[in-house]
């Protein structure tokens, strides 16, 4: 299945080979781990700009007069939030409520949602949305094959979408517009994985280079760059988002992940909601946990210990370009640990200082609350 | 200041310039393949090494890499500045970016090593 021949290659592949991406395996895409270097593409998206090729990601879009019913029945969040040309952030739960997936879901109208799902899960996710459908009037089409993804990242950006897309500048954090762009059908989401203020677009493979070649043009004079998937991966650690297959999969819940805003227990059923109320009444066992080094990069998989006793291990972690520091999140027990508590992690079996740290470990503009105001 | 053609390389991409004291250090192209080094782990002066024993660790912001010791020895000196500047690993590799120096016990392990031709064969292979 990982042989070389096999790989999956997004439409943007040979762009991606000419801009000097350093191409790898990333679950079976052939993906840019980094252009010009991880810190320096880090630091355009903290500090103006950045353009990643997302088309992994997958598109599944559920249209009907049920639509609404299904992922209300499907995720923790209240998609009554999710009013037309907005999206939410949110959890889609098994009967245990383990994670399917963590997606966005987006309202282009009443009866029209279009679920971004990651890029490893999106033929589970659409085979677990079509089983819970039942008899719903609903149709669920899997379209991750025809539409590529851009995400454009950091603080320059809204500028740079000044006469590109105008309509777009007025979308708070998660809302979205339908566009033409060059004669296509584009989705254009003020969404990202950075922590930082950006759109995503997502359009048909056709215009998909040309895209690209047109949004490094508008951010020339910001200095965008190019960047990988090790850059996407720094940021999004450092703004304390998931990473599904690594942080959460099918056994660990929204409770557990320290995601509790995610879930809308009184909205009204859904699946696994009964095991999330008695988590919410019990108390979780355990809790993703962030942690800060005092030196050393730890990895995931490095053990995490308090006075002498090992409390968890890290799911993920790395280098922190922002903080110059170590930075992991694992599962912890117990899981009311406080910032501050001092630790230790194993790294190549020494024991090094850690503490306790608060996540998101660094906000972004994306945190901003008037974005769009 | 070793030109890339005055120093031996191994298999693991260090390179060593021989001498009573030999230098140790990384080769351009390791540099390049493990992209922003951040966090440099250096031996400690005195340290009894062996060689092809790991005795450093370099971290780049994507994963570990451990450093092998080119030839047998007792550490003399260590670069502190690379401990508190790890970039100087991909800026300057052969110069600022040394690691460490080594009293060779055994001036006979160098002969083994690969020299710059053999080393760029070498990577030229390694890539196929």
């Amino acid at each position: 299945m990982s042989t070389a021949t096999t790989l999956s290659r997004t439409a943007l592949n040979e762009t991606m080979r000419k801009y000097g991406g350093k191409m790898v395996d990333f679950h079976g895409w052939e993906m840019p781990i980094q252009f010009a270097g991880i810190l320096k593409e880090h630091e355009a998206v903290r500090k103006s700009a950045g353009l990643f090729d997302v088309s992994h990601m997958g598109q599944v879009f559920v249209t009907g007069a049920d639509a609404f019913k299904l992922l209300q029945k499907i995720n923790t969040n209240d998609l009554r939030k999710a009013t037309p040309g907005k999206g939410v952030y949110s959890h889609v739960t098994n009967p245990n409520a383990g994670l399917v997936d963590d997606v966005i879901a987006f309202c282009l109208a009443a009866d029209r949602y279009l679920v971004i799902v990651n890029a490893t899960t999106s033929t589970k996710d659409y085979e677990w949305f079509k089983s819970q459908a039942g008899k719903m009037l609903v149709k669920i089409e899997n379209k991750s094959d025809d539409y590529s993804m851009i995400a454009v990242q950091g603080p320059a950006v809204p500028k740079m979408f000044e006469t590109f897309a105008p309509e777009a500048l007025k979308l708070p954090r998660f809302g979205i517009v339908e566009k033409d762009i060059m004669g296509e059908h584009c989705y254009v989401s003020r969404t990202g994985y950075t922590g930082e203020d950006g759109f995503e677009v997502t359009a048909p493979h056709s215009i998909i280079n040309q895209l690209w070649e047109h949004l490094m043009e508008l951010g020339k004079p910001y200095g965008i760059v190019p960047c990988g998937l090790g850059a996407r991966d720094t940021l999004r650690l450092e703004s304390g988002y998931l990473l599904y297959g690594q942080d959460v999969d099918d056994f660990h819940t929204t409770y557990e992940t320290g995601y509790g805003w995610v879930v809308s227990l009184d909205k009204g059923d859904f699946i696994g909601r009964d095991i999330l109320v008695k988590q919410k009444a019990e108390g979780v066992k355990r809790r993703l946990t962030g942690l800060t080094l005092t030196g050393g990069v730890p990895r995931s998989g490095c053990k995490v210990f308090m006075d002498g006793k090992q409390i968890g291990e890290l799911a993920s972690a790395t280098y922190s370009p922002t903080l110059k520091k170590g930075i992991g999140v694992g599962y912890m027990v117990p899981p009311d640990l406080k910032p501050g508590a001092a630790v230790e992690v194993e790294i190549h079996g020494k024991l090094v200082k850690a503490e306790i740290t608060r996540v998101p470990f660094h906000k972004g503009t994306a945190f901003n609350k008037n974005i769009g105001a | 200041m070793p030109k890339p053609e005055e120093v031996k390389y191994t298999k693991t991409h260090e390179w060593v310039h021989l001498g009573a004291e030999a230098a140790v250090g990384i080769s351009d192209h390791a540099q390049h393949e493990m992209g922003d080094v951040v966090f440099v782990e250096l031996p400690k002066v005195g340290q009894k090494l062996e060689k092809e024993k790991p005795c450093a660790v370099v971290e780049s912001v994507k994963s570990a890499f451990d450093i092998y010791a080119p030839v047998s020895g007792e550490v003399t000196a260590v670069n502190e500045a690379v401990t508190g500047d790890p970039a100087l690993l991909n800026q300057s590799p052969l110069d600022k970016g040394w690691l460490f120096k080594i009293k060779t016990s055994n001036p006979a392990e160098g002969e083994t090593m690969m020299d710059w031709a053999a080393y760029q064969e070498f990577i030229k292979q390694a890539a196929h």
